[in-house]
């Protein structure tokens, strides 16, 4: 970060100039290839994704399907986008991929992105995956049942504001997949730990919190993810920096049901 | 081809085929949880980490000359006699331990199994950023623990290797094995004190969070000081012996 | 219409209206009135329409099907409500998955009338704010409903488990939004929106567990179908395998979000489009006051050409930083903190002295963009012009201590310096307005059902509460009193009627809608053009954003019209798109969305044009005050216009017919606004 006021205009005849590799796969069925491909005047403004939308606009010009990846909000919440950038999910800084800025890169940097691995994450085309495994553990119990109307007055329920806190601070998580992309394992240990530690926390979640543990669980070996070693490349990749702890805290919640006999 | 769920009985007509690709699965079981295969890798870990205190423990005794520690092999076996016959205590903790390492080695071998089909394909690029050396080794350094186990106890329980000669006396089984001309022993013991300190190392951290003991910043730090620190004295507490008649100061 | 009492002869395509703007672009049309919002005390209403409303027999609910597009707060806390009660429900969305709707954005918080902090605050005053808020052009009986089931809303949510913020007293923390003056919003940290969307997302998976909903994500809506005047389905695509899929059901509900996305740079996420809507409105649904946008003043600027989307920092920063511009063209290119304080423009002190920095959304946002205008902007310079003003803390860091500003605003200042790569603290910031939320959308009645029967709207998507501009924190309580509370009751009054004819696939309705679809991507995939769909866009948004933007003049809406048009058909011609249609193919996507913008921009202009008055975000250049100020003109304007779609074959572009709903205040006095 520098502490100069951004005159700079945008200039796209002196900007940096890339080289990017990256994995191209017409559709799920069909393998995929490590592509290159250079690129040049990219401001250090942009954003990842801007930058990839200036490389397919020049596809696009030169007749060649643009790359596609997935991306919504672009300002780091809906946890759509999700890209490996030189070996590391959401790329080289603590942030989503549409967060991170050029400014990371160095002129004449090569790039390598490819799509999020995980056979529970299959490749649907070039960068995009199909996550749609994360819904599925969420069905399995990530919810307090409460039919709509049915609820007491708001202030019937008192949580301290430490639980409040911890709930919310791990409840932040969007979704991306980066845990899992990042994990040697491809384990989903720290996503599902984080809704099982928001939901815990909470008086509302109890009545359904060993239920809750072993059906999620459950549906995350059905997906074919992998079993968590406690190795921590998920929460250094993670863009809400959700803790281990909430690792600790499921497996601590699946050994409380397994006692109760779930 | 991957889907949502598609629904089994919408009524009007579509022209959606129901696809029933990925499913919800019904009825489980937290026995039958890739956490409980976890569980049972941090119990047994846990008895090993127990039973490789007391070993060294005993180990040490070397120090205090040959009749301490022939007396006290022998008296391993006497233990608890007569309610337990002779080698009674011996064999149970040979069953615990045998029983704990198929145990531990069935759940390392099928997570690793299931580790390797949830990634088949692999990045180009990888970069871990937060691994430490010990846990990237677990697997590959828990194979190699358990070779070293089998070696040791051919070496020394079963005498079937014996570089110093079979002899009666467990004290000088170790100090002849140990001595300069069978340096090339010391060095695979003393390397699978390696193997052992850094699986400790994670293994102790990992068994923690596994266990659920971890469940803020401070206890985490308190769990891999723990690892680091068990690393250390067990490790260091088996080498002793072997760099001690190696160097000559015990004879 | 309101009683007209003015001397000037009225055209006789206008009644009542001193002005015809928009005279030749389209065609006057009966006036349209809701008819389902019971009489009586206001704060009868909705008790008495929810007794009224049949009910549907618990057995019949499994034989009536629900197709909700969209995901939002609106849409998923429908679906859940929908499917708890026993119906079948499809839910689509174009995200990979729900949880991912734009409502994950919302920042700020959601307003309710709980009085927890018993400073004065009701139901009424609630109403009364939201009302005034949108400068008397919203329905009173909704907006009424609106702040009576507000209070269930936190109820619901805090039973889900939503971590709203607390006090260490384990009770929920309220703070003050948007300039009103009692503490009535809920908030979670700068995520509100994403832990009410959390919990909607999670009460729909649920169902989906519990099988009554099933949902389709990657999957587009791009027709409505109409079958004997009714809706009864849509056509979607799959956006993985390109199939067109034909999906039926008894009601079909949009909850497709805002269309902010016109303007090509908005705080909208990239999928946000009006084509759910839009489609609706080409088959008959009528679309109400689509001028109506809302400009948020607090935006990170446009650093350059590639620029895709804006961000928004929340507007409490205005509370501790000062907003000004350079005295002198020249200085705008210097390091701000060599300007000397005697050379600086405060202008919104200088200009509204008693409110100062704190004028609302719209003055705040039309003053900055008049500075630039002068050529007094600073920051990069983009396409010959620097978009940005200075939003500088160097006095609050002094006067407060850098660890308390940090308190308060650190994690919207480490944002600021990730997006821009400048540190806050040293430097002024930079902001500008942008584009953030449509108040205009499909006209509805009090049921939330639109003109085309069957077809049901909620949230963002609908025009009804929000009026000419909308209070803060008050469209997450809309979308989630629409999905939680009111559509719930009011779709039962419809199935009442069930259980439905079946829908035979092969119905001619049906088939055309299926073959308008598959010509339009057909066409998409052959024209093989020059220009990608995105240059396209971003040229539209330009149009938009200069013309039908903060301000508008005659002339300018005119000009407008003109070169959309012309553009449109260049697109047509000349757009380029590669790849299949039988795979993902985002071009084709964008395609599709940036077509409807375009008839969607020209209608927004056409409303605009007819709207000669300056009312909620909207300056009209012809109707100010002495000194500038924006002028209302209840006694010819207070009307939801409701625009009918029709083509003049002729034009070769669209003639809209347009219904007027007369706006009657009962419970309310209409006043003008003053911040002088
Ligand atoms: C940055 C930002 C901050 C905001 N902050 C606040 C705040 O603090 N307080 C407040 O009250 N409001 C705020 N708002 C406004 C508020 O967030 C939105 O108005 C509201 O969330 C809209 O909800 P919705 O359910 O109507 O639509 P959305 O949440 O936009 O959902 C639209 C849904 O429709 C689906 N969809 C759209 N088109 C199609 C199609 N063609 N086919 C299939 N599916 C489709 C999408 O997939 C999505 O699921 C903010 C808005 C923004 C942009
Ligand atoms: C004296 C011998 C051994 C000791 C003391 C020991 C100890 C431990 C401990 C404490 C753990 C942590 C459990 C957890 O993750 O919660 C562990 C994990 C593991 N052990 Fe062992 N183990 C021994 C032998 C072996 C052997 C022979 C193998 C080889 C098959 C092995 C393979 C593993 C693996 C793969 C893990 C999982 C890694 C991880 O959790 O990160 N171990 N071991
Ligand atoms: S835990 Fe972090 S990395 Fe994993 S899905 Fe949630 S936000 Fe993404
Ligand atoms: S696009 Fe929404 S998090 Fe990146």
């Amino acid at each position: 970060m520098t502490a100069t006021a951004g005159t700079e205009s945008d200039t796209t005849s002196d900007g940096m100039k890339l080289t990017l590799k990256i994995w191209r796969q017409a559709n799920p069925e069909t393998p995929g290839a490590m592509h290159t491909f250079h690129l040049e005047g990219v401001s250090p403004d942009m954003s990842f994704l801007e930058m990839l939308d200036v490389l397919n606009e020049q596809l696009n010009a030169e007749g060649e399907e643009p790359i596609a990846f997935d991306s919504d909000c672009r300002e780091g919440i809906c946890g759509m986008c999700g890209l490996m950038i030189n070996g590391q999910a959401h790329g080289p800084e603590v942030t989503t991929t549409c967060q991170l800025h050029m400014r990371t890169f160095s002129d004449g940097d090569e790039i390598t992105i490819e799509p999020w691995r995980a056979d529970a994450f299959p490749v649907l085309k070039d960068l995009c995956v199909d996550r749609s495994s994360f819904d599925r553990i969420i069905q399995q119990g990530g919810y307090v049942s409460v039919n709509t109307g049915s609820a007491p007055e708001a202030h019937s329920i008192q949580v301290p504001k430490d639980a409040a806190d911890r709930a919310f601070d791990v409840a932040t998580c969007i979704g991306c997949g980066a845990c899992v992309a990042a994990c040697p394992n491809g384990s989903a240990s720290l996503f599902m730990g984080a809704k099982i530690t928001h939901l815990g926390e909470l008086p509302q979640g109890q009545a359904e919190r060993d239920a809750r543990v072993v059906n999620m669980v459950g549906q995350h070996d059905h997906e074919g993810f992998g079993g968590c070693t406690n190795i921590g490349e998920c929460t250094a990749a993670c863009p809400k920096e959700i803790p281990l702890d909430v690792i600790s805290q499921l497996n601590k919640d699946l050994r409380t049901a397994m006692r109760h006999g779930h | 081809m991957s889907h949502p769920p598609r629904p089994s009985g919408f009524r009007s007509g579509d022209t959606v085929a129901c696809v029933a690709t990925p499913t919800l699965i019904k009825g489980s079981r937290s026995t039958r949880s890739t956490i409980a295969l976890k569980l049972l890798m941090a119990v047994t870990g846990l008895v090993f980490i127990g039973y490789v205190l007391l070993h060294m423990y005993g180990n040490l005794k070397v120090f205090a000359g040959q009749e301490a520690f022939d007396e006290y092999a022998h008296h391993l076996r006497t233990f608890g006699e007569p309610m337990l016959p002779y080698g009674g205590l011996l064999w149970t903790v040979r069953v615990v331990l045998l029983l704990s390492i198929v145990g531990h080695a069935y759940a390392a071998f099928a997570l690793w199994a299931r580790a390797g089909r949830a990634r088949t394909q692999k990045y180009v690029v990888r970069k871990a950023v937060a691994s430490t050396l010990s846990s990237k080794m677990m697997r590959w350094g828990g194979v190699a623990l358990l070779l070293f186990v089998i070696f040791h106890l051919l070496h020394f329980t079963t005498q079937t290797v014996h570089p110093g000669g079979v002899t009666e006396s467990p004290y000088e089984r170790v100090v002849n094995s140990f001595a300069p001309e069978y340096w090339y022993l010391t060095v695979i013991y003393l390397l699978a004190m390696v193997a052992l300190a850094m699986h400790l190392r994670h293994g102790v951290w990992s068994a923690s969070q596994t266990l659920g003991l971890t469940n803020s910043a401070a206890s985490r730090t308190r769990a891999n000081l723990a690892g680091v620190f068990l690393a250390v004295v067990i490790a260091g507490g088996f080498a002793l012996v072997p760099l001690s008649i190696l160097l000559g100061l015990v004879d | 219409m309101t009683e007209f009492t003015s001397d000037v002869d009225s055209h006789p395509d206008s009644p009542g209206q001193d002005s015809d703007d928009a005279v030749g672009y389209y065609v006057p049309g009966e006036p349209i009135a809701d008819t389902k919002a019971p009489g009586g005390p206001i704060s009868e209403r909705w008790n008495t329409r929810k007794f009224e409303a049949r009910l549907v027999n618990p057995a019949n609910r499994r034989k009536l099907s629900v197709i909700m597009v969209g995901t939002g707060l609106a849409g998923a806390s429908a679906a859940a409500t929908l499917g708890e009660a026993g119906y079948v429900v499809k839910s689509f969305c174009y995200q990979d998955s729900p949880r991912r709707a734009h409502s994950i954005a919302a920042q700020g918080g959601i307003n309710a009338a709980k009085n927890y902090k018993e400073d004065g605050d009701s139901v009424h005053r609630l109403f009364y704010d939201t009302v005034k808020g949108g400068d008397y052009r919203s329905r009173e009986s909704n907006v009424y409903r609106l702040a009576e089931v507000s209070t269930n809303i936190i109820d619901q949510c805090v039973a889900q488990g939503v971590p709203f913020a607390r006090e260490y007293g384990g009770l929920l923390d309220n703070r003050s939004f948007g300039g009103v003056q009692v503490s009535r919003t809920f908030y979670a940290r700068g995520q509100t929106g994403q832990q009410l969307l959390i919990g909607a997302y999670q009460a729909l998976e649920r169902q989906v567990n519990a099988g009554t909903v099933t949902t389709y994500t990657r999957h587009e809506m791009l027709e409505l179908i109409v079958v004997d005047g009714k809706a009864r389905g849509i056509i979607a695509r799959d956006m993985v395998t390109g199939e067109i899929e034909t999906h039926l059901a008894d009601v079909v509900v949009l909850a497709s979000g805002g269309y902010g996305n016109v303007f090509y740079l908005s705080t909208n996420a990239m999928g946000c489009n009006v084509t759910a809507t839009w489609r609706a409105h080409r088959k008959g649904a009528y679309m109400a006051n689509p001028c109506y946008t809302q400009i948020h003043p607090t935006c990170i600027p446009v650093s350059g050409t590639h620029q895709s989307k804006l961000t928004l920092m929340s507007e409490s920063l205005r509370n501790d930083g000062r907003i000004w511009v350079p005295k002198n063209k020249a200085d705008c290119t210097k390091d701000p903190r060599d300007i000397p304080e005697e050379d600086r423009d405060y202008y919104l002190e200088r200009i509204y002295p008693s409110f100062g920095n704190l004028v609302p959304r719209d003055i705040a946002s039309r003053q900055a963009k008049n500075m630039c205008d002068e050529g007094r902007g600073v920051g990069p310079e983009v396409e010959g012009v620097r978009r940005g003003v200075y939003l500088d803390f160097a006095d609050a860091i002094g006067r407060l201590g850098r660890d308390a500003v940090e308190d308060k605003y650190g994690n919207l200042f480490d944002m600021y310096a990730r997006i821009t790569g400048e540190d806050p603290y040293q430097v002024p910031m930079r902001i500008y307005p942008a584009v953030h939320y449509v108040m205009g959308g499909l006209w509805v009645d009090y049921d939330l059902q639109s003109t085309i029967p069957g077809l049901f709207v909620t949230g963002e998507a609908n025009f009804s509460d929000h009026g000419a501009n909308r209070l803060g924190a008050s469209a997450l309580m809309q979308g989630l009193a629409d999905g939680y509370f009111v559509l719930p009751h009011t779709i039962r009054d419809y199935l009442a009627d069930g259980p439905f004819e079946a829908v035979d696939p092969s119905h001619p309705a049906v088939v055309e809608a299926r073959r308008s679809v598959e010509d339009r991507i057909e066409h998409f995939m052959t024209v093989q053009g020059t220009r990608s769909v995105d240059s396209y866009h971003r040229e539209l948004g330009n149009i938009m954003w200069e013309y039908c933007g903060m301000e508008r003049t005659e002339d300018g809406l005119k000009k407008a019209i003109d070169l959309i048009r012309g553009l449109r058909d260049d697109f047509w011609r000349n757009v380029k798109v590669l790849g299949s249609a039988a795979t993902l193919n985002q071009s084709l996507e964008k395609a599709g969305r940036v077509a409807d913008f375009f008839e969607l921009g020209e209608l927004m202009c056409i409303d605009a044009l007819n709207r000669r008055e300056s009312c909620g975000g909207h300056f009209r250049g012809e109707s100010q005050t002495e000194d500038g100020e924006a002028l209302r003109h209840d006694d010819q304007f207070a009307y939801v216009a409701a625009w009918e779609f029709a083509m003049d074959e002729g034009l070769g572009a669209q003639k809209p017919v347009l219904h007027k709903e007369d706006l009657t205040y009962t419970a309310i006095e209409m006043k003008q606004r003053s911040y002088k």
